[in-house]
């Protein structure tokens, strides 16, 4: 079945695979898998350890410590070391929730909180790029080799500027991002080709901080998101925090120093860890002022302090279900993704619900990761006899504020993506030149109750009576749920065209400026780093123009193939040095050479793929 | 280059332009042309052939999403032919539609203030089969009788009769969250 998805002619291509990772981004720890000999790797740093620590710490002579090294340093020098970093991507000081706080030093940056460490103010997306940076360097080791890319996983219920921040984090980390992929979708992918699953499967995925659930449906090599639901605020954390301030009442400790209350939490944690295989346990834990405190805790207690979090979960889970238009009978079977998962509780409330046992035969740690590298691998262009296809969708609505701090909806949540829906705007004054548009994400009917995308100005309309304007603002979302806002003036025919990014996405400048930071011998690093991008590219360009030809000559006449022709000699020249600007402009020449061909193949794609059809009816 | 919002979506699933659709067929052509046009097919190309396949993407999904909803195809058949529905502005209803709907509003509030899932349910199949039966005069008008202005009537009603139904869904949600 699935080898009718593949396309003539790509099988007979002998080339060596492109290395693609995938890899997870966790709030509580990382890890980076990839594609060797068929097979799926987990990749462990030296030690042998596959789970990185998502611990980055700042030292005072401004190196920067990741992982289990930094996570020895959370009690002693809790303010340099962040933690669970992933819970303030694209977040402003005012969407943390209380206890988010704790220990850290915010600066309030427009758009996202920065944190004051010894080392001076970083942001979220340069305490990602860390951890990125380890994992990028354990592959690069492992494959012995520059990576074509990757694809980073974030939680499917992550919105528009938490996407972004993640971009922007892989971006500085000096990864090409293929794609970000919805974790519950990585978990399906994972287990659908393990088992050629077919049917509607649900996915519960609690993370460290994050809480998703996706319904899908299989289906001869298409996995098909129905919907989406989930809870940015709640994961194992959540738990850890119960059992936590259930210690404090025991104790009748108050306003622990920022060590102990680290102490204590992790003391708490190591709890909840152990309380998944024994029924009962004593947390102990030394304070700073050398007190010692001790207490027995046991399953029950457990559950019952963290009763309101387990059922918390289940509300997301039925609204997906309702928004696919489904009932539990219709689910085949669930997936449990995240640490948080091995819980007994979690298990129990989720066969109680399904009223089936869930699937639990992937590590829930990993089985993200494994989805990830398997969909590298084949974003990266390394087909196989197996082929598949993602159809996700957008989690939350997109709109616009309306008169009166309505938001209207634009594009509704469980939207398939890529989507694009276009609104028309006029003025509402004589002569007016100019309006503002504010973009939101959410479910609530006031503006203001969503979450803020961007505020932008569309300037330069041609001055006319009010009403007469006709603005086209359209919204378009890509296949990383990211969208872009662009406007168009119709009646005039004036074409204001502006390109509108979120807020919380850093421009192309500023991601090239702190990549250049980052950089200690900056100037010839990057030189080198840009020749060998470029050259990675020509080739690649050079490669796919080849098959092209091959397969599609027969579209072009003599003086279109002509000028493809020229340009990939060209380009083949410049290959051959060392001036990286000189790739860039034959690229582009190319690439604009054979812009025309690339749209008729895809026509002729099209065609042949209904046509193909017929002839399997036929055969039949 | 012509970009592809040009395109019938009929003629994009090569199916025959008419309100009476063979489902199983588009979802199995929307799926096939999917695995051809979808970004993941593109990860690897330049950037100018991935903003085609975002392009050709959009508008597969766009028109997947059209056709497969029976008062969204209605509403495109009808722009095709020229008519526009208006549901904007125009608000002339045959009295005993509308006095139709001020009962089921009525019963709808009722059912909310009672909760009763009697009501509502009562009122959810009653709905349904006015819906159904709405829908097979629009086929009739457009496909049959090729009266694209009588059908522009009942693709209104059939509006109102949608946004009822998202109410009592959303009356459902409320009581079950």
């Amino acid at each position: 079945m699935l080898l009718q998805i593949a396309e003539p002619g790509n099988k007979t291509q002998s080339r060596s695979p492109r290395l693609a990772v995938g890899i997870d981004l966790g709030t509580t720890h990382s890890l980076v898998a990839t594609v060797r000999g068929g097979r799926v790797v987990v990749l462990d740093d030296v030690e042998g350890r596959p789970l990185l620590p998502s611990v980055v710490r700042y030292q005072a002579d401004g190196r920067v410590e990741v992982g289990h090294a930094a996570r020895l340093w959370q009690n002693e020098d809790p303010e340099n070391t962040i933690v669970s970093v992933k819970r303030y991507m694209g977040r402003a000081l005012g969407d943390l929730p209380e206890g988010s706080r704790i220990p850290y030093r915010f600066a309030d940056a427009p758009g996202m909180v920065q944190f004051e460490t010894r080392a001076g103010r970083v942001s979220p997306v340069q305490v990602s790029a860390e951890i990125l940076k380890v994992l990028k360097k354990r592959a690069a080791e492992f494959l012995q080799a520059d990576l074509a890319g990757a694809v980073i996983t974030v939680p499917a219920y992550f919105d528009d500027s938490q996407r972004q921040a993640t971009k922007d984090a892989a971006k500085l980390a000096g990864l090409d991002v293929l794609r970000l992929l919805n974790e519950p979708t990585a978990a399906a992918v994972a287990y659908g080709l393990d088992r050629g699953a077919e049917g509607v499967y649900a996915v519960y995925d609690l993370g460290g901080g994050t809480f998703d659930v996706s319904i899908l449906k299989l289906n001869r090599g298409v996995f098909e998101v129905l919907a989406t639901h989930g809870d940015s605020h709640l994961g194992g954390d959540d738990f850890d925090q119960a059992v936590y301030g259930w210690l404090l009442a025991q104790t009748g400790i108050t306003l622990p120093s920022p060590g102990d209350r680290l102490r204590l939490l992790s003391a708490a944690r190591t709890a909840k860890e152990r309380l998944s295989f024994t029924e009962e346990t004593t947390i102990e834990v030394e304070l700073a002022g050398g007190s010692r405190v001790q207490c027995l805790v046991t399953r029950e207690t457990f559950e019952t302090l963290t009763r309101d979090l387990v059922w918390r979960t289940l509300s997301p889970v039925r609204k997906a279900l309702r928004d696919a238009g489904l009932s539990i009978r219709d689910v085949q079977g669930v997936v449990l993704v995240g640490g948080a998962t091995r819980m007994p509780c979690i298990r129990r409330a989720v066969a109680e619900f399904f009223q089936k046992p869930p699937l639990t035969d992937h590590d829930p740690d990993q089985v993200v990761a494994i989805g990830a590298a398997l969909q590298a691998n084949l974003l990266a262009g390394n087909r196989s006899d197996e082929d598949w296809l993602l159809l996700d969708v957008i989690p939350l609505s997109l709109g616009i504020e309306t008169l009166g701090g309505l938001a209207e909806k634009i594009i509704p949540r469980n939207s398939t993506i890529p989507v694009a829906r276009a609104q028309e705007f006029t003025t509402w004054k004589d002569g007016q030149t100019a309006m503002s548009i504010h973009v939101v994400q959410g479910e609530r009917e006031l503006a203001g109750e969503c979450r803020s995308l961007a505020r932008f100005e569309l300037r330069g309309i041609p001055p006319m009576v009010a009403g007469a304007p006709r603005i086209r603002v359209t919204f378009q979302v890509d296949a990383d749920g990211l969208l872009s806002v662009s406007a168009r003036e119709t009646i005039s025919g004036i074409e204001a065209r502006i390109e509108v990014k979120p807020s919380y996405g850093l421009s192309e400048g500023e991601i090239a400026r702190m990549i250049r930071d980052s950089y200690e011998n900056a100037q010839a690093d990057l030189e080198a780093r840009r020749l060998n991008e470029q050259r990675v590219e020509g080739m690649r360009l050079l490669e796919a123009t080849e098959s092209a030809l091959a397969e599609d000559q027969r579209l072009l006449d003599k003086e279109e193939l002509r000028a493809i022709t020229a340009g990939m000699e060209s380009l083949r020249q410049v290959l051959e040095g060392s001036d990286w600007e000189a790739i860039r402009r034959a690229i582009d020449a190319l690439n604009a050479a054979s812009l025309e061909f690339a749209a008729r193949r895809m026509d002729s794609s099209i065609r042949s793929a209904l046509s193909g059809q017929k002839v399997e009816t036929l055969r039949i | 280059m012509a970009l592809p919002t040009t395109r019938n979506y009929f003629e994009l699933f090569q199916l025959p332009q008419c309100f009476a659709l063979d489902s199983g067929k588009l979802d199995r052509h929307y799926l096939e042309l999917q695995t051809r046009v979808h970004p993941d097919k593109a990860a690897h190309l330049s950037d100018a052939e991935k903003r085609l396949y975002l392009h050709w993407a959009t508008l597969t999904n766009e028109a997947y999403r059209t056709l497969k909803r029976p008062l969204d195809r209605a509403r495109y058949l009808l722009q095709l032919h020229g008519v526009d529905t208006r549901e904007e502005d125009n608000t002339a209803m045959p009295a005993e539609f509308l006095l139709e709907q001020i009962e089921w509003r009525e019963e709808l509030q009722q059912a909310i203030t009672l909760r009763s899932q009697q009501i509502l349910d009562r009122l959810a199949l009653r709905i349904r089969k006015e819906t159904k039966r709405l829908l097979e005069t629009l086929g009739t008008l457009l496909d049959v009788e090729r009266r694209p202005l009588a059908a522009a009537d009942v693709v209104r009603q059939l509006a109102f009769l949608e946004k009822l139904q998202r109410d009592i869904d959303q009356a459902q949600a409320a009581w079950e969250d």
